[in-house]
């Protein structure tokens, strides 16, 4: 596969302040590459280094192997769709669409015809003549896009563009997008801090945290087997418990939790350095009153706080036995637990594969956490 | 209960009202209906008065009326173009290059000379420019000049001068306008493969066309009717129309006729801004708002 866009050791400095600190990364032709991470992470940063309104205090940016620094954003084979669209409001829709043709000298029926293609590419046929205040945020979204992709960019940018919209139009926005990148081709780098959108549309993704890459994973890999506390906590939901992990006998490795019980763990953990862990449960990886004969299988003793049912997306606020903290578990909408109400003590299990364990860090991902 | 409140109503409406009304009334439109009823009377030959039209006919028969007007509106035409082209890149760059600190340092620079009258600041300019005065000294003092030479008393003088005095009055709309353009639509032109003067043609001067539209109809006004200005400034060669109606009424006493002028001068000026708005296709509502 060719590389369409590589990022060498690139740093980007305001005065003291390293705001990226050597991130690396290569997107392959016509992949949908995402860049995760909350707000203040760098990953906006990042994207505008890319299109060159910004210069990077050191390293590389390589676009189909053409060197980027020096060059002007209105030279680079990249556009970016603006976070918030950035349509020229004097402008109708098809004037908008046609600006960056005709910037290349374009003119008359060519460019008709170009911005007709587009505009039907996107679903919006005969909105040309609509003036920017008349079409819907949707509709907003898919005209920013198609400004960008009418010049043929090498690489799309994606500044959050889903993040006015309101939680409906974005679930359904998100579907259209990747079918809009899948039937173009052209490779996508959209940022953002919603993992959601990140796990549907990418190919992959990366992680970023305080200036740096955590991860870069392909979705599954990075909800299945996060390499660090902060990948775990920030992609899907997690149940963290702060454990002390130790070794048997067998070799086997043992998280104990304040309930006084051992839970089994999966892989090796080096214990020189303390054993204060913190054990990260996926709620959706917890089973309800687990078959009692697999030995392997953790089994766990909680109290139910509270019942917060939401649909498909319901779960049960536990207790677990001998503590006062919480937990948090999905359940499953399938008449089987509608019996379950406050005060109920039940047994939880779960696979030591899914859970992950890594040291003790105080990692604080929004600041209200 | 029901009518008491509506009482209430009509009460504090006739508060707010009365004085607004009365100051419109008495002070702007009573005046105006008199010097309209003035300027349609004049006497006959034999001492008679009575209804006519020879004071407008008289703006369009002598060459010195309706030219000295032709060039007051060519002038003012002109003046506010200069003062465009100055106050874009300044509004520009108030708003979006100089950081928030400055901003405000630079607008109470801008602010400053207009706490000061315009008499003042128009005699400020005299000392500065007089044959006797600074600008010659010093540039006969290093050499540049071996003579002083006489700078004020011609149309360039004048034409400063009231390019300095109308200045404000024109970057304050464009602030306003400038300051709520998105920074990103430049990015976005510039992403889009714009370079600096097509970004300037395309996305600024058309998005702020009602700061600049609203700024050019102030600065217009202010120029075609100014007096003191082209007076001190321009001197005796320099006629503005504004004079012509100061001679009319204060020195022949001819008030009919000076009334007369100044309708036509009303009348005049609002056309070429109706045919300035429709040239650039502005809506007169997004303009004054």
């Amino acid at each position: 596969m060719q590389i369409t866009l590589a990022v060498e050791n690139l740093t980007k400095k305001f005065g003291d302040f390293t705001a990226v600190r050597d991130v690396s990364f290569q997107v392959e032709d016509g992949k949908f590459f995402s860049i995760l991470g909350p707000s203040g992470c760098g990953k906006t940063t990042l994207l505008r280094n890319i299109a060159g309104f910004y210069e990077p205090s050191a390293g590389s940016i390589k676009i189909r192997e053409k060197e980027m620094t020096g060059v002007e954003p209105n030279k680079r084979p990249v556009n970016l769709v603006f976070q918030h669209l950035a349509l020229f409001p004097m402008m109708n829709v098809h004037e908008n669409i046609a600006f960056g043709l005709k910037r290349r000298g374009m003119s008359g029926k060519e460019v008709d015809q170009k911005v007709n293609d587009m505009l039907e590419r996107v679903g919006l046929p005969g909105f040309g003549k609509k003036k920017i205040d008349q079409i819907s945020g949707g509709q907003k979204q898919r005209i920013a896009i198609a400004r960008c992709l009418v010049l043929d960019p090498s690489v799309l940018l994606l500044d959050e563009p889903l993040g006015a919209l309101d939680a409906k139009l974005r679930e359904h926005m998100k579907v259209e997008l990747k079918k809009l990148q899948v039937e173009v081709g052209t490779t996508f780098v959209y940022i953002t801090h919603d993992q959601s959108e990140a796990m549907v549309m990418s190919d992959h993704v990366a992680v970023m945290n305080s200036g740096q890459f955590e991860q870069l994973d392909t979705p599954q890999t990075l909800y299945h087997s996060p390499k660090s506390s902060f990948v775990a906590q920030f992609v899907g939901n997690n149940n963290k418990l702060a454990v002390k992990v130790h070794k048997k006998e067998g070799g086997e490795f043992y998280a104990r939790y304040i309930d006084g019980r051992d839970y089994l763990l999966e892989g090796v953990y080096d214990l020189d350095q303390g054993d204060e862990y913190d054990m990260f449960l996926r709620p959706e990886a917890v089973v309800i009153n687990p078959p009692a004969e697999d030995k392997k299988f953790n089994v766990m003793n909680c109290t139910v706080k509270a019942v917060l049912f939401d649909g498909g997306n319901s779960r049960l606020l536990l207790i677990p036995e001998n503590t006062s903290e919480e937990l948090i578990v999905a359940l499953p909408q399938t008449k089987q637990y509608d019996y379950l109400k406050h005060g109920d003590v039940i047994k939880i299990g779960w696979n030591p594969a899914t859970a992950v364990c890594f040291r003790k860090a105080d990692v604080k991902i929004y600041d209200d956490i | 209960m029901m009518i008491s409140k509506l009482r209430t109503i009509r009460w504090s409406f006739f508060v707010f009202f009365i004085p607004v009304f009365l100051w419109l009334f008495l002070l702007i439109v009573l005046p105006q209906l008199e010097l309209l009823r003035m300027s349609f009377l004049g006497t006959d030959y034999y001492g008679e008065s009575g209804v006519t039209f020879d004071n407008y006919w008289a703006f369009f028969s002598e060459p010195i009326y309706w030219l000295t007007f032709v060039r007051t509106a060519v002038y003012s035409i002109f003046v506010t173009l200069i003062v465009l082209l100055i106050a874009l890149p300044v509004a520009f760059y108030i708003t979006k290059v100089a950081s928030f600190k400055i901003t405000g340092f630079l607008m109470v620079i801008i602010l400053v000379p207009f706490w000061v009258s315009e008499l003042i600041r128009v005699y400020g300019w005299m000392i500065l420019l007089r044959e006797s005065g600074v600008l010659n000294h010093f540039l006969t003092s290093i050499g540049i000049l071996k003579v002083p030479v006489e700078m004020l008393y011609n149309d360039i003088t004048m034409i400063m001068g009231l390019v300095y005095t109308t200045m404000l009055f024109m970057i304050v709309p464009l602030i306003g306008v400038m300051e709520s353009m998105d920074d990103a639509l430049i990015e976005a032109a510039h992403d889009l493969g714009a370079k600096k003067l097509t970004i300037w043609r395309t996305i600024i001067i058309p998005y702020s066309m009602p700061g600049i539209m609203s700024g050019s109809i102030i600065v217009f006004m202010l120029v075609l009717g100014s007096y003191l200005t082209p007076n001190l400034m321009g001197g005796k060669n320099s006629l503005w129309f504004t004079e012509q109606i100061y001679n009319q009424m204060i020195i022949y006493f001819n008030w009919n006729q000076g009334a007369a002028f100044g309708f036509m001068l009303l009348l005049l000026s609002s056309l070429i801004i109706w045919l300035a708005l429709k040239l650039t296709k502005q809506d007169w509502r997004s303009v004054i708002k």
